[in-house]
C-alpha cells in the first residue's frame, strides 16, 4: 500500500475516533492490505493523539484467545498502544458519548519495573521485569462499522483499544499464579462471563513476551513504568449507558467500572 | 405424583440397565407425559435403592444444573442433585473405559466435603462455609442415558442427572482463606485448554450450590451428614472425551486432578 493511502486510512480513523462515527472496513476498501500496512495506518492513526500532547503509557496484547483468534482467522496475537487519554480511575464514570459500540474486557495489566527488550523475552524475563500485576477493565472499541472487522481492520484501528480502568490493587506476581488466577465480571450484579489467566495464550506472561518479542523485531521497546495489557480473560461484556460493572481476579483484586 | 408405584419401578429399572448396559435410550417423558418432579426423583431414588441392594454404597452428591444460563433455558429456579455410587470414583490419574459407558463428557467442579450435617431449610453459604471440611479439585464424568443428550428436566433428573463416573484429587484444602468465587479453573484436554472458567460460574458461589441442595433434601426431610463428599456443579459447558484421550483439571490453589480414557 503505497504512503499516501497509509496516511489517508490513519486520518480517517484518527477522525471516526474523535467524531465518533463508523467506517466501513478497510478490508472491503482495500482487499490487498496486509497486516504490516494495517501497523502503518495506526502508527498514523496514534500520531495524531501524540500531536495533540497525548503521551503512550503502555501497550496492549488483543486477539490472544483461540476464540478470537479463530474468528478473526489469525493464529497470533496483534498489539495497539495504551494513550494517556484512556485511563480512567477506578469506579469513575465513563461517558457512553465518548465511545461508539463498546465492549468490556477483564484482563490483567502488567506494570514493568524494567524495560523488556525483545527478542529473546521469555515468560521468566516477564515476570523479573513486572513491578506488580492489577486488574483491568479493557473497554474495547471499534471504529469500523457493526464490529465487522478482519485482522487488518482491527491493527489499523490500534487494536479497537477504546479506554481502560486500573483496579486499585497491586500485587507481585510472585505471589500469585497468573495462569490459574480466575476472572468474574458481574454486570449490575449478575454474571455476565468468567475465565482465567490461561485465556490469554496460555498464560498472560506468555503474551507480554510475545509483544517485548514482536516490538523488539520493530525496534521499539516495552519500558520500565508501562502498563500492559495482557489479553482478555473471558468473553466480551455488552454495556450500555447505565451499568456498573465489577472485575474480580482471584489473589489480585477488584475493578470497578460504570458507564452513564 | 402422577406415575403409579409400578411404573415408577419399571423406569428405574429400564434407566439403570441402560447405564450398566451402556445403551442409549429415548427420554422416559415421551412415554409419560404426566410425569412430574416428585415422580423424577422418586425414579432416581428407586434406582438407587437398586445399587444399594446388590450391596452398592453412595459415596456422595452432585448438584446439577448449577448456571444461571441453563437454569433460565430449563425454566427452573434451582438446581438438580444426583447420588454418586462407590464405583463411580475414578483415582486420580487412573482410566475410565469407555466401553462402559455411551457418549462421556467432562465437567470441572470444585467437591466439598462436609465435617458437619447440613439440613435445610434455611441453609446459606455462611452455613456451607462453616460445615465445610475441605475442597478438592474434581473432573465429573457425564453420561446421560437419553440419545444424543437430548433431554428435558425430569428425564435427566430421573436419570441421576447423568452421573457416571467422578475423579478428585489435588490437595484437600480448607477454604479460610479462599474466594471459591474468583479460584480460576483450566480444563485441559490432551494438553490443550479446552474450557477456562472460575468458581462464580455455579450459581454466584459454588457454595450456594450446596445450600440449595441441602434446602431441597430438607423438603424430603433428608439432611447431608458429615463426611458428604458434594460435587457443586460443572463451571463450564461439558467437554466431549473419546478413547485416548488425556483430561487434566488446574484449580487455582486447589491443585490438580487428571484422567485418561481408554
Amino acid at each position: 500500500m503505497d504512503n499516501e493511502k497509509i496516511l489517508y486510512y490513519g486520518n480517517e480513523l484518527h477522525d471516526a475516533l474523535t467524531r465518533r462515527v463508523m467506517l466501513a472496513p478497510l478490508t472491503e476498501r482495500e482487499p490487498g492490505i496486509t497486516i504490516e500496512d494495517a501497523y502503518r495506518i495506526q502508527e498514523r492513526m496514534v500520531s495524531h493523539r501524540l500531536d495533540a500532547g497525548e503521551s503512550i503509557i503502555g501497550k496492549k496484547v488483543g486477539a490472544t484467545s483461540r476464540a478470537v483468534q479463530d474468528l478473526l482467522k489469525v493464529n497470533q496475537p496483534d498489539f495497539g498502544f495504551l494513550l494517556s487519554g484512556m485511563v480512567y480511575g477506578e469506579g469513575e464514570a465513563i461517558p457512553m458519548q465518548r465511545l461508539i459500540q463498546p465492549f468490556a474486557e477483564g484482563e490483567i495489566a502488567f506494570l514493568l519495573k524494567h524495560d523488556l527488550i525483545g527478542p529473546g523475552i521469555t515468560n521468566v524475563n516477564v515476570l523479573r521485569a513486572t513491578e506488580c500485576v492489577m486488574p483491568c477493565f479493557e473497554i474495547v472499541d471499534s471504529r469500523i462499522t457493526d464490529w465487522k472487522i478482519r485482522i487488518q481492520d482491527t491493527v489499523a484501528d490500534n487494536a479497537s483499544c477504546g479506554v481502560l480502568v486500573l483496579g486499585d490493587h497491586a500485587v507481585d506476581p510472585r505471589k500469585v499464579d497468573l495462569g490459574l488466577t480466575g476472572m468474574v465480571i458481574e454486570k449490575n450484579g449478575e454474571i455476565a462471563c468468567t475465565g482465567a489467566g490461561a485465556a490469554a495464550l496460555g498464560h498472560p506472561a506468555n503474551a507480554v513476551a510475545w509483544l517485548a518479542n514482536t516490538l523488539g523485531r520493530l525496534g521499539i521497546p516495552l519500558k520500565a513504568g508501562e502498563v500492559i495489557l495482557s489479553g482478555s480473560l473471558g468473553t466480551l461484556v455488552k454495556i450500555a449507558a447505565g451499568d456498573n460493572l465489577r472485575l474480580s481476579l482471584g489473589g489480585i483484586g477488584r475493578c470497578s467500572v460504570r458507564f452513564v | 405424583m402422577a406415575l403409579a408405584p409400578e411404573i415408577i419401578a419399571r423406569l428405574a429399572e429400564h434407566l439403570e440397565i441402560c447405564e450398566l448396559e451402556a445403551r442409549d435410550t429415548t427420554k422416559i417423558t415421551d412415554d409419560h407425559p404426566t410425569m412430574d418432579m416428585e415422580d423424577a426423583y422418586s425414579v432416581q431414588y428407586a434406582i438407587r435403592a437398586r445399587k444399594i441392594a446388590r450391596g452398592g454404597r453412595v459415596v456422595g452428591l452432585k448438584a446439577g444444573l448449577t448456571s444461571r444460563a441453563k437454569m433460565k433455558q430449563m425454566n427452573v429456579s434451582e438446581p438438580s442433585y444426583g447420588f454418586l455410587a462407590d464405583y463411580f470414583a475414578v483415582q486420580d490419574g487412573g482410566e475410565v473405559n469407555c466401553a462402559e459407558l455411551i457418549h462421556p463428557r467432562v465437567e470441572p467442579e470444585i467437591a466439598f466435603v462436609t465435617k458437619a450435617a447440613l439440613k435445610g431449610p434455611g441453609c446459606h453459604i455462611g452455613a456451607v462455609l462453616a460445615a465445610t471440611d475441605f475442597v478438592v479439585p474434581a473432573i465429573e464424568i457425564i453420561d446421560s442415558r437419553y440419545r444424543d443428550f437430548k433431554f428435558d428436566l425430569k428425564s435427566v433428573v430421573a436419570d441421576n442427572c447423568s452421573s457416571s463416573r467422578f475423579v478428585v484429587g489435588g490437595s484437600a484444602t480448607p477454604i479460610d482463606d479462599l474466594d471459591l468465587r474468583t479460584l480460576g479453573i483450566v480444563l485441559e484436554k490432551n494438553g490443550v485448554p479446552v474450557a477456562i472458567g472460575a468458581g462464580a460460574a455455579v450459581l454466584g458461589h459454588p457454595a450456594a450450590a450446596i445450600a440449595m441442595l441441602a434446602n431441597m433434601l430438607g423438603r424430603r426431610g433428608e439432611e447431608i451428614p458429615a463426611g458428604t463428599l458434594i460435587l457443586s456443579g460443572g463451571i463450564t459447558e461439558a467437554v466431549a472425551v473419546e478413547a485416548g484421550d488425556a483430561i487434566t483439571l488446574r484449580i487455582q490453589s486447589l491443585g490438580t486432578v487428571s484422567v485418561r480414557f481408554g
